[in-house]
């Protein structure tokens, strides 16, 4: 009998107890703390953070422990307890001139005010398995520069903007952002709601897509403006106070892409920018967003329309992965009533066929 | 894994907040007085996932209260692994009673069945629905299906339905098959198979359809005509099948078919539950 | 008025706005059908338990609110602001929500209506009335209805009916009604013909 599916209460009791056994796995080895995941995995819970739209290390590490590792569970779990989380308002933009920056390259100019900080990153090593780590033993502390934090680290992009090479940023204005979370997305998107949704989005699918720029499916001929990576503070308006204070601060990577425009009828030629952000250290993430985000500025810049990363509906109805990682996986539902309907049609259509193959047959026959 | 009580713990009662059960009642309200066309609403990341019934969850959320007796059902049966979860949630939010009997519930949360005991006044049908649009598959644009409701512009899917004649001599389509419903809007009836159609037809009860992955809710007021759509030469017709219910005998409910060994033996059982048991 | 002390809202948020929203969705599923609302919280006085229910289940910041120019009165302002958090605007076109005397002349114009893309973004209105029953009475049909129902909505004006066709007409745009007296209400939705 087909009883995987009727199995109850008491299979899923069952089912979630060896769920939780196999996350525990051999208890011979040490279980995993929070802590060694936030310190020790910590791409992973920044990844989860942005993903999840929620900036809270400790959750998004429980997340991934509880998660088994699975970072689109984790960020399925972390999303869910936050839309359970009261609102109190909107924090301030972030002004990442303040960054207290550990990493900021740019690849536009050779040096930038404020200097090119190579940082901590993946870009220059071998990439040849360190069997040292293998084995425990600890690492001595590196050496680092002091931070500087009253500096203020301008963005290149300013720099070209006041020669009027580069577009200037969108005003700003004064209607608040609309939350994704809260109210549903309709199309056409301005371009804040766009970088919402790119921000909340599939870091794999917005790498697919930037890459697919870049192959000319939309090429918009990017160069790296900036990248930054670092903490900055967060201010907040609390309504009693009726003006901004500083909450706390959090690390953010962001990425100004410069990008060439040819111009218009009406404006000069200037490069013009894809912009993204992540919370925590992530490049790849920040990278593919400022193309996808350029891509889908085309007919804004009167640009042809015609590739996937283009496509305005078609990114931001597919960006998002615990959306597409519960639709794909519904089909192990049972479907088997829809099944029986088409099965009753394709029989129905198929002595149908029969039939009229063996009239043939039979006048073919008779002739 | 313990299974955490969320009763008593931070969560609201019913697991939305105040808030966000407003802006679903709004969206139901408004859903009701245009029938058929899908309202747009905020819908949240529930601790389920999207596909499995978020949306439907989210309708039932914003409507139950500890007086209702709440049924829910996946593909007509009360004991599939989806429907036990869903009911044991709402057991565990929303301290309500549960019930496999489809004249005892006052919410019926669905997937994929319409019940075969006619549903009566004051009763909610509430159905979890994958893809809202009906003219998705036909045109994937948001932005273009739009428009062809706001004009009625249905020709795409009567085309659709023609080409179907065309190549198979009848409407191939054999569940989530359109209707038109009070004359204005071609809806989605959701997953279920064509069999059901006709039950929703000037329905006593209330139904209300809930995508949450798509953010969309829609419903069919007590009462309102709902047609499948079909042509003069080639009316709508449900599945038939010349085997009776191995269980009960019916001759009249849907039947699973169901394979029963190595050579392809075959037994047809119903896939309502419920009304297979009271028969029995 | 002197009253320092607010008129109490919902005594138990949850419960009682659930209680009272299946009230209001089993009038717009019956249009024409009158609901007695369960234990509706009394209000400030000026409006009808009926409607306050309405407004304190469904009304919150998201939703502006317009009121009469015969409700529009501090308590009134004080109570819907606290309990329900709605704004009170001034423009009947920006509000989601609005409570009308049934008195009132041109009850329906400015408010939105929704558009064809998006019907759903259209105006309920809360008519206060003097009574659901005893007016004269008029045919229903539409969705909710099973056949025909009879309504005799007391207390509207000669156009209201005129009004109320043309606003019909718009299907799907258009606004919904809900009529208010006492502790009962009945629903009109735009999907329903009323024949006078």
């Amino acid at each position: 009998m087909y009883v995987a599916v009727k199995g109850g209460e008491t299979a899923i009791a069952h089912s979630l107890e060896l769920l939780a056994d196999k996350r525990r796995g051999d208890r011979e080895v040490a279980e995993l703390s929070l802590e060694q995941i936030d310190q020790q995995l910590g791409l992973a819970v920044d990844r989860v953070m942005t993903e999840g739209s929620c900036y809270d290390r400790g959750l998004a590490s429980l997340a991934i422990k509880q998660a088994r590792g699975d970072l689109i569970e984790a960020i399925f779990l972390l999303r869910a307890y936050r839309t359970t989380l009261p609102r109190f308002g909107a924090s301030e933009p972030l002004d990442t001139t303040h960054m207290v920056a550990e990493r900021r390259i740019s690849s536009t100019f050779k040096d930038v005010p404020g200097g090119q900080v190579l940082g901590p990153t993946y870009d220059y090593t071998h990439r040849l398995l360190d069997f040292a780590l293998a084995a425990s033993g600890e690492r001595p502390s590196a050496a680092t520069a002091p931070a500087e934090p009253t500096d203020r680290l301008p963005r290149v992009g300013d720099i070209l903007q006041r020669d009027g090479l580069l577009e200037p940023p969108p005003a700003r204005t004064a209607a608040e952002a609309q939350d994704l979370t809260r109210q549903p997305l309709v199309l056409p998107a301005d371009r804040p709601l766009r970088l919402q949704n790119l921000a909340r989005g599939d870091e794999g699918f917005l790498l697919a897509l930037g890459y697919s720029t870049q192959r000319g499916y939309g090429n918009n001929h990017p160069f790296v403006g900036e990248i930054r990576y670092g903490h900055v503070p967060v201010s907040f308006v609390p309504e009693e106070l009726g003006f901004a204070i500083e909450i706390g601060e959090i690390e953010v990577t962001e990425c100004d892409m410069v990008n060439q425009f040819a111009g218009s009828h009406d404006v000069p030629p200037q490069f013009t920018r894809g912009y993204g952000l992540a919370f925590g250290h992530a490049e790849r993430k920040a990278m593919a967003m400022a193309l996808v985000d350029r891509a889908l500025r085309a007919g804004e810049l009167g640009e042809a329309a015609n590739s996937p990363a283009q496509d305005e509906e078609f990114v931001l109805a597919h960006s998002d992965n615990v959306e597409g990682s519960g639709f794909v996986q519904h089909l192990k539902l049972p479907h088997y009533v829809d099944f029986q309907s088409e099965l009753v049609v394709v029989r129905a259509l198929r002595a149908e066929a029969e039939k009229r193959r063996e009239q043939t047959v039979l006048s073919q026959a008779a002739e | 894994m313990p299974d955490t009580d969320i009763q008593g713990s931070a969560y609201n009662y019913a697991y939305l907040d105040e808030q966000t059960k407003r802006m679903i009642r709004r969206a139901i309200l408004k859903a009701v007085a245009v029938p058929g066309y899908q309202v747009p609403f905020g819908g949240r990341e529930m601790p389920l996932p999207y596909g499995w019934g978020t949306g439907g969850i989210q309708v039932t959320a914003a409507i139950i209260g500890r007086d209702d007796t709440l049924k829910v059902i996946d593909q007509g049966a009360d004991d599939t692994t989806n429907a036990v979860s869903i009911r044991r949630f709402f057991a565990r939010v929303a301290d309500v009673a549960t019930t496999t009997r489809t004249e005892e519930a006052t919410i019926i949360q669905t997937r994929h069945r319409v019940p075969e005991t006619p549903l009566r006044d004051g009763q909610i049908l509430v159905f979890q629905v994958p893809i809202p649009e009906p003219l998705r598959m036909l045109e994937p644009r948001e932005t273009e299906t739009r428009t062809l409701h706001a004009l009625s512009e249905y020709g795409v899917m009567q085309v659709s339905l023609y080409e179907s004649i065309a190549r198979h001599g009848r409407i191939a389509k054999t569940y989530n098959y359109p209707v038109m419903v009070n004359g204005r809007y071609i809806m989605s009836p959701s997953p279920i198979p064509k069999f059901d159609n006709p039950k929703l037809d000037r329905s006593p009860a209330l139904q209300l359809y809930g995508a949450g992955r798509e953010k969309r809710i829609y419903a069919v007021p007590p009462h309102t005509p709902v047609k499948s759509l079909d042509f003069d030469d080639h009316p709508f017709e449900i599945e038939t099948w010349t085997e009776s219910c191995a269980l009960c005998g019916s001759k009249e409910s849907f039947l699973d078919e169901m394979i029963v060994d190595d050579a392809g033996k075959r037994l047809f059982v119903c896939s309502d539950t419920d009304y297979c048991e009271s028969r029995r | 008025m002197t009253t320092n002390l607010l008129a109490p809202g919902l005594a138990d948020p949850p419960h009682d706005a659930q209680r009272l929203f299946r009230g209001v969705l089993e009038a717009f599923s019956h249009p024409g059908r009158i609901i007695e609302l369960r234990d509706p919280p009394a209000g400030p006085g000026t409006l009808s338990p009926a409607a306050v229910a309405f407004l304190l289940t469904l009304a919150d910041r998201e939703t502006p609110l317009w009121l009469d120019a015969g409700l529009d009165k501090p308590d009134v302002r004080d109570f819907l602001r606290f309990h329900a958090g709605a704004p009170l605007v001034p423009a009947r076109g920006a509000a989601t929500f609005a409570v009308i005397l049934s008195s009132s002349g041109d009850p329906f114009a400015g408010f939105a209506i929704g558009t064809d893309t998006y019907p759903d973004r259209a105006a309920t209105l809360v008519i206060e009335v003097p009574s659901l029953e005893g007016g004269p009475a008029c045919t229903w049909r539409g969705p909710g209805i099973d056949g025909e129902a009879r309504v005799a909505i007391e207390g509207l004006g000669a156009d209201f009916w005129p009004a109320w066709a043309a606003n019909h007409a718009l299907f799907p745009c258009g606004v919904d009604l809900v009529f208010a007296a006492g502790s009962r209400l009945v629903a009109l939705p735009r999907s329903v013909a009323v024949e006078a």
